[in-house]
């Protein structure tokens, strides 16, 4: 569980800020953002590699969202990453989505930060593979 | 239709985890690696590298000069180079001419002089209008030019990032090189803001 704290914004303690911008605005796009960096600093694709699978993920978005949803740029970098790990062989797609769906999986109260529902039954998900 | 590898029902933020998971077990990312890199563009990558440019150009004519021939290795003369550092290219804004600066296609950005990108930079409505109508979407984001200055509007790719070099403000004559580079914000540098005296 993750607490609310009062982020300084001066001194030592303040959080990284861009002209007054959280760099990231969610733990998890630090952490694809970190991801993508590793893989091609250690050489697994090149960043050109990597920067059209990212093209190629916001123009799907634009492509297919409906008015009125929220853009979310590191949405489209977390894609490009799992995207771009499929097809260099790094992990199989069926891994990733067996780990997604395990830690979804985890018991309720495990970690409610990004649940929408108050009445969910984790026991309840569908393991099927839907292809929507 | 989704695309995506995983299916779109499950959280981001878990698979994001189920990936780092993936990743480290199989040993093709080193946590502490990844943490170093995170902790490195959230703290010591920032705006502030770029500030410093534009302050040594507006004192050092003969550095401006060798900035406006080649970016990438003067820069690099500062220190400041690195991923997406490649290929720099300094414009400098007159009284007749603004820079501003865009990535059509995703978040091309010269990250070694201004860290990772604003929100409003990676927005897909920001990137589609500034080229159809540079002088609303600058007005709209504060910025009003006489009709007489022409907007150019320069779109960063892998191949070239752009930096804009702003003019030096009225009334900063008698500010030392450090006072200059603390007037200088993240927005004047991409060509969305003029740098003014506080």
């Amino acid at each position: 569980m993750t607490a609310v704290i009062e982020l300084d914004v001066e001194g030592p303690a303040a959080p990284p800020r861009a002209n007054g911008e959280l760099v990231f605005a969610e733990p998890w796009e630090s952490r694809a953002f970190g991801l993508a960096m590793s893989l091609n600093e250690s050489g697994v694709f090149t960043w050109d590699e990597f920067r059209e699978e990212l093209i190629a993920a916001i123009s799907s978005w634009e492509q297919s969202a409906a008015p009125g949803d929220c853009y979310s740029y590191y949405q489209c970098w977390l894609t490009a990453l799992e995207r771009i790990s499929v097809t260099h062989e790094l992990i199989p797609a069926h891994s990733l989505r067996e780990r997604a769906q395990e830690l979804a999986d985890r018991p309720a109260g495990y970690d409610h930060g990004h649940d929408h529902g108050h009445d969910h039954d984790h026991d309840d998900h569908d393991h099927d593979d839907h292809d929507h | 239709m989704s695309t995506d590898v995983t299916a779109d029902r499950i959280p981001i933020k878990l698979r994001t985890e189920a990936l780092e998971q993936l990743l480290v077990e199989r040993g093709l990312v080193d946590p502490n690696v990844m943490d170093a890199f995170i902790k490195t563009y959230e703290k010591d990558v920032g705006p502030l590298n770029g500030a410093k440019v534009v302050a040594k150009a507006w004192t050092d004519a003969e550095f401006k000069a060798r900035l406006l021939e080649n970016g990438t290795t003067t820069v690099a003369e500062l220190g400041f180079k690195g991923p997406q550092g490649e290929h720099i290219v300094v414009v400098e804004n007159t009284e007749s001419v603004h820079n501003v600066v865009v990535c059509t296609l995703c978040s091309c950005y010269p990250w070694p002089l201004l860290g990772l990108p604003p929100t409003w930079y990676k927005d897909p409505v920001y990137r589609a209008r500034v080229v159809k109508e540079p002088r609303a979407v600058l007005g709209e984001m504060g910025l009003s030019l006489p009709e007489s200055t022409e907007i150019t509007v320069w779109d960063s790719s892998s191949e070239v990032r752009f930096f804009v070099l702003p003019q030096r403000p009225a009334g900063s004559e008698d500010l030392s090189e450090d006072e200059l580079a603390a007037l200088v914000s993240r927005d004047s540098m991409v060509g969305v803001a003029e740098v003014v005296v506080s």
